[in-house]
């Protein structure tokens, strides 16, 4: 089932969905799948696999540290394809595999399109590829049915709103402020009126992430975006209580 | 050649290198910052302005030297030097930096961040921000911090905020990553200083253009000397900006060889090195903001790198040199750790220059190939720093026992002060 299909499907139960989100090998595969089975339990509708790279620029110091120890940790590849075809296999949430460009440059397009297919990704959201230079990839992953997920932003004007709504399928990522990931953010009416000027510039649905990390902020969500992205605050409430501390995580967030 | 005449191809490529890879939240003020950096090179009283600022300022135009000594001495073509050692702060970055300090004046933005390895660039922007009255911020790596310090004591006391990246390895490109987090959340009264001939388009075009100002006067200094236009042109290549600076001036001259010099660290095979073009270790990759030559390894993550020039201790490279050598327009070199140090004594003893290690490498390749030149062949070299200023380093690179003992004694004096 395609991704926009599939949101819309699951927001006809409920009025807002989660995306998780996981570092592939950090701190260890092992912890990885431990985490993606309190998320399922919690009820996560979608999961963004965070494949490492060492240059990690739109991240926050959280996400930078847990791709170098990552990276220093011996993890490649082909170990983060096998294990999303694992979790895809596993699990009934959606995957997307989140990273860096070099990452996909380096391995060809058309072979990273293909592996992520072949592992049972439905998108890929890479931050540091602009819709200029993303004609090539774009068009294999349509042949391929995987969405490009394309990021919004408070600083997009409505002219290049309009620009990124014509290549928008699946979800569009709308980037709730300025700055890297993993900052609290003042969730209320500056985010939503930008989720409100994005959506006059695409159909598909969408998720709001950058500092979204408690209940509240899923309440002002609720009613105005899709799906709800957390990342760095699942981390963090992983780093600091270990499984039993995600596990409070994801209840206080979603009971 | 205009290779910045972008109208055949796509803005801000250089054949396939260049391009703009940003995240979203920054095509607005990269936009901003193209349609500035176009206006001010459209405006011929915004050049009058900047190279009167760099007349007055940072002492230019900077003069060329005959090295006599040096040439008899090894006997082949004649040595000439462009002096941009003799600039404010001790190097060429001067030239970007106040360059780039008049277009944020024109974006009405007044606060400055910029990255830096050995300390200069930081050290020139601090310069800078302190004479255009801008807020700074210098983002460098804690091995950096810990291993220049008399530089970060010049930055901190231009009234700069110094801050010690601890992330990757510590070094320069985790400083250019640090300051690309700040830029995402800062951009409205933020301009980043890129140091470099590197990184998204406009920076390797805009970093050029006010570098230029070392070839055209190099190449108007030389006529006058010699009445000739020089045979090879010797710059090093760390990002890149000096070698495209002095190059510049000889871009369109069919007879006039380029060459540019890379860090060649430990050696050819070592993997301790910095040599993205003069070796078979890097490839075509995508980071911080633009496609080049990376040294990377086969998952696109990149390598560790090292030179004895923290200055040239960088995984990528001017994207318009990974064209204009795969044009066979500039060729490329690497001189070693040991060979930079032979040379910096050879010009100490010989010339009574001291240039800094960085481009020093440059006159490691043009030492060794002047005597198989003809002696009415003339070599330029740029050197693109002094190395008077980097006593530290210099003093360890040529480990200098003397020096060794000076320093413990000091030592021993600021903590007798200290109990």
């Amino acid at each position: 089932m395609a991704l926009a299909e599939y949101i819309h499907q699951r927001r006809e139960q409920r009025d807002i969905l989660v995306m998780a989100h996981v570092v592939c090998g950090y701190p260890s595969f092992e912890a990885n799948m431990q985490a993606l089975e309190i998320m399922h339990a919690a009820g996560v509708d979608l999961v963004e696999l965070q494949f490492p790279f060492s240059e990690p620029s739109a991240d926050g110091p959280l996400f930078v540290k847990a791709n170098e120890a990552s990276l220093k940790a011996g993890t490649t590849i082909d170990q983060c394809f096998d294990f999303m075809h694992a979790v895809s296999q596993r699990f009934s949430f959606k995957v997307m595999m989140m990273g860096y460009y070099n990452t996909v440059y380096k391995m060809g397009e058309a072979q990273f399109v293909e592996r992520l297919a072949d592992a049972g990704g439905v998108a890929f959201i890479v931050p540091d590829l602009p819709i200029e230079e993303s004609e090539n990839l774009y068009r294999l992953s349509a042949a391929a049915a995987i969405e490009p997920i394309v990021l919004m932003t408070p600083t997009t004007s409505d002219a290049r709103l309009a620009v990124l709504g014509e290549a928008c399928r699946g979800m569009a990522y709308v980037v709730a402020r300025k700055g890297v990931t993993g900052s609290k953010t003042a969730m209320g009416d500056d985010v939503l009126a930008l989720i409100e000027r994005c959506r006059r510039h695409t159909e598909v649905p969408i998720g709001v992430g950058f500092g979204v990390s408690s209940r509240d902020d899923l309440e002002v969500l609720r009613g105005a975006a899709d799906v709800a992205i957390v990342g760095t605050a699942a981390l963090r409430a992983w780093q600091t209580g270990g499984a039993d501390g995600l596990r409070e995580f994801f209840k206080a967030l979603l009971a | 050649m205009d290779i910045f005449d972008f109208s055949e191809g796509r803005e801000g490529y250089y054949g396939e290198y260049g391009g703009v890879f940003l995240p979203e939240i920054l095509h607005a003020t990269i936009e901003e910052l193209l349609a500035c950096f176009r206006q001010c090179k459209a405006d011929p009283t915004f050049w009058r302005e900047y190279v009167e600022l760099l007349q007055n300022y940072s002492g230019r135009p900077t003069p060329v030297t005959h090295l006599a000594n040096l040439s008899q001495q090894l006997g082949g073509a004649q040595i000439y030097v462009k002096r941009d050692d003799l600039n404010h702060t001790g190097s060429h970055k001067i030239n970007n930096v106040m360059g780039q300090g008049l277009l944020c004046k024109r974006l009405g933005k007044r606060r400055v961040i910029a990255e830096t390895g050995a300390g200069q660039h930081g050290f020139a922007t601090a310069t800078m921000a302190a004479r255009f009255g801008f807020d700074c911020k210098v983002y460098m790596g804690a091995v950096d911090v810990a291993r220049q310090r008399p530089n970060v004591f010049w930055m901190e006391n231009l009234g700069a905020e110094v801050i010690a990246v601890e992330d990757g390895q510590r070094t320069l490109k985790d400083a250019i990553n640090e300051c690309m987090r700040d830029w995402v959340a800062n951009m409205a009264d933020t301009h980043y200083v890129l140091g470099t001939a590197c990184g998204p388009h406009p920076f390797p075009e805009m970093v050029s253009w006010f570098q230029s100002i070392i070839g055209l006067e190099a190449r108007e200094q030389l006529l006058g000397l010699t009445g000739k236009l020089p045979d090879r042109v010797y710059a090093c290549v760390g990002g890149g900006s000096n070698a495209i600076g002095i190059f510049q001036g000889f871009l369109s001259d069919d007879n006039v060889e380029l060459i540019g010099c890379e860090a060649g660290g430990l050696g050819a095979g070592s993997n301790l090195h910095a040599a993205r073009l003069a070796y078979n270790d890097a490839s075509v990759g995508v980071a911080q903001g633009f496609k080049t030559y990376f040294l990377q390894n086969d998952q696109g993550n990149m390598n560790e790198t090292h030179s004895i020039a923290a200055g040239l201790d960088y995984i990528g490279v001017n994207p318009i040199f990974s064209y204009l050598w795969e044009q066979g327009k500039v060729r490329f070199e690497a001189a070693t750790d040991e060979q930079v140090k032979d040379a910096l004594r050879l010009c100490m003893r010989t010339e009574g220059l001291i240039p800094a290690l960085e481009s020093t490498h440059a006159f490691v390749t043009a030492i060794d190939e002047a005597p198989s030149m003809g002696r009415d062949e003339i070599i330029l070299i740029n050197q693109s720093g002094r190395g008077d200023k980097d006593i530290f380093t210099i003093a360890d690179a040529l480990d200098d026992q003397k020096w060794k003992d000076f320093i413990c004694a000091k030592a021993d004096q600021y903590r007798q002060e200290k109990n």
